[in-house]
């Protein structure tokens, strides 16, 4: 980190947002997906992202990074507002890490290369520096030895961690999830939140749509809770879970943690 | 006291399970029409084999200098002999034919050094794509280093045709690719030009393509700015495959999850980064298939030059069936020209297939 992007990071750690949505709005055709969603994210925040099927909570989160674009309001992301300017995005994206429901890794390219391709190309890192940091990441996630195989070869579960440790290459300053276990066996869902949950421990911001209440209830700071395209509540995972104020959340709990 | 486990040890399969005759019963007489099946099969070969080779080998004639020497009643391979020089180079001068089959040696040279491991691949590559065509060129056409100027008009034979397919190959697949590109893209423009490309091109057969760069664009040209007609039929031919491969390429890009391009894009690698680095390398594999069969196809389409007056190799067996020496050779022509391009195909068919096997990453299990 050079002395300048420390005293950045140093600044926003009081109650700068880090990310803010102001009135955004976004339609597929005739389909309004996201309804006047206001929300901002202080820079070190956990948030989590809960809801139906169809609320919107993975448009939402991919707007921060404008895998999809939205039609009004402004997102501001790291104070860099979010719109047609092609320069914008892909700075912001150097910034923002992103972590899929189908890991996405690139099937063609070993782990290794998978986590390289992006530092070499975009930051323009040395090979064998780029090389280091990899495995570096990849010791984190608890990879390592399979550095040299390929996705195909590697479980759901690895895979996902793997996905994460690309995402950590970049070094960002945010993480974004995207039902990052939705579509692992439950014996491999642990392996993933075990590095998730790490990640928080650090300080990452994170936005983390998810299912898993355990990871809302322990990790954390808030739980956006939305439906039909809207924010119903947002709330500390105490009151969010114990305390629920609308009848809509109520039902949604209900039906997810009662099964 | 824990009772051990011990698995059972592992017994060998069954004889009738494995070796050769194993695969015979399996494979040839599994069942009564399978059983039926082959003996037929054995049969025609039987009726069909015997007076092949008696026709190809055992009665065939292989020297001799008209057909009147052909008198074994077999295959008069006398006459490719007499002609094999003009089928392989055309009218270019005999003299000079060591030019081509060094430019062939050349080629093969850099090609095989691939296989040396401490080489720089880079550097190989860009000496193959960039320096051998200029050498090549100079090589064929001359006029350099005292070499003597060879008309392109004399150029014909094998080395017309593969020299018609190389280029047009090599050519066509990166503007395939540009084309394929094109057509997917969001700029309203860019795709418009493509699609109005690939869909005239391809609504227009070959022959029309070759008449208008042969015939009709010297008409169109201004006095003085004609160029030479083996470069118009190289870019007609070009164009046409281009068009072609564009269409393959774009079902390879269509296969790819949509995942895959978010995930390049999420990283912040640029539309020609995730292009080349990401996208690409996957589309292409996914299609090596449908790319050789446009290649294969390429190849074989090259013969019709022959209608603008280009004699390349099926030209020239046609235009040696007529010498008077050697009526009643036409068989003998044709089936020369089959196993040449069949053994040239054929070579890119498996060739094809090795790279598919290299390339798969999927299901490999260590």
């Amino acid at each position: 980190m050079t002395d300048t992007n420390m005293a950045r990071a140093q600044l926003a750690q009081g109650e700068e947002a880090i990310i803010e949505f102001n009135d955004v709005n976004k339609w597929y055709g005739d389909f309004h997906v996201l309804k006047n969603i206001n929300f901002s994210i202080k820079k070190g925040e956990r948030i989590v992202v809960c809801g139906p099927s169809g609320s919107g909570k993975s448009t939402m989160t991919r707007c921060i990074n404008r895998l999809e674009e939205h039609q009004k309001g402004t997102i501001l992301v790291d104070g860099v507002e979010m719109n047609n300017n092609l320069k914008n995005i892909e700075a912001i994206r150097k910034d923002v890490g992103m972590v899929f429901q189908h890991f996405n890794l690139f099937p063609h390219l070993t782990i290794l290369e998978n986590l390289t391709l992006a530092p070499i190309w975009v930051r323009k890192t040395p090979k064998k520096e780029a090389e280091e940091m990899a495995m570096h990441y990849l010791e984190r996630v608890k990879i390592a030895n399979q550095a040299l195989k390929y996705p195909g070869q590697l479980s759901g579960g690895q895979q996902q961690r793997v996905a994460i440790a690309r995402g950590l290459c970049m070094q960002p300053r945010i993480m974004l999830f995207d039902e990052p276990t939705s579509a692992l066996d439950p014996e491999m869902i642990k392996e993933v939140l075990d590095v998730m949950v790490q990640l928080a421990e650090e300080g990452m911001t994170m936005v983390c749509v998810t299912h898993e209440m355990g990871f809302a209830k322990t990790v954390a700071d808030r739980v956006v809770f939305m439906d039909a395209g809207e924010i119903v509540e947002a709330n500390e995972p105490h009151e969010f879970f114990d305390n629920p104020q609308h009848d809509r959340t109520q039902m949604f709990l209900s039906q997810i943690l009662n099964h | 006291m824990a009772i051990i486990f011990k698995p059972s040890p592992s017994l060998p399969p069954p004889v009738t399970s494995v070796g050769a005759v194993a695969w015979v019963r399996q494979n040839l007489f599994s069942s009564p029409l399978n059983i039926f099946l082959t003996l037929f099969s054995i049969y025609i070969l039987y009726l069909l084999l015997p007076p092949v080779i008696e026709w190809a080998l055992i009665n065939a004639t292989w020297e001799g200098s008209s057909k009147a020497a052909c008198t074994a009643g077999g295959a008069c391979w006398a006459f490719i002999g007499v002609y094999f020089d003009q089928f392989m180079y055309g009218l270019y001068p005999e003299a000079e034919t060591w030019r081509i089959n060094l430019a062939v040696i050349l080629l093969v040279v850099m090609v095989g050094a691939f296989a040396i491991k401490t080489i720089n691949k880079l550097y190989l590559s860009i000496a193959i794509i960039v320096a051998y065509p200029i050498v090549a060129y100079f090589l064929f056409a001359g006029g350099v280093f005292g070499l003597e100027v060879v008309e392109t008009s004399l150029w014909g034979g094998l080395f017309l045709t593969v020299l018609l397919g190389v280029i047009g190959i090599v050519a066509s697949f990166p503007l395939g690719i540009v084309l394929a590109l094109g057509r997917r893209s969001e700029m309203p423009i860019a795709k418009s030009v493509c699609v109005v490309f690939i869909e005239t091109i391809r609504a227009v057969p070959l022959i029309t393509i070759l008449f208008m760069a042969s015939v009709m664009i010297p008409l169109f040209l201004p006095e003085g700015l004609n160029f030479n007609k083996l470069l118009r039929v190289l870019i007609g031919i070009t164009l046409f495959s281009a068009a072609y491969m564009a269409e393959v390429v774009r079902g390879g890009l269509q296969a790819i999850p949509k995942g895959q391009y978010e995930a390049a894009d999420a990283m912040g690698l640029t539309y020609w980064q995730s292009m080349i680095l990401v996208i690409l390398p996957q589309a292409l594999k996914l299609v090596i298939p449908g790319i050789v069969n446009s290649f294969i196809a390429l190849f074989k389409d090259t013969t019709l030059v022959y209608i603008v007056g280009m004699f390349d190799f099926l030209g020239r067996i046609q235009a040696a069936n007529h010498d008077s020496n050697w009526l009643g050779t036409t068989v003998e022509g044709y089936a020369f020209a089959a196993l040449i391009y069949w053994v040239i195909c054929f070579g890119m068919s498996r060739y094809s297939m090795a790279l598919e096997r290299k390339l798969e990453t999927g299901h490999k299990r260590n």
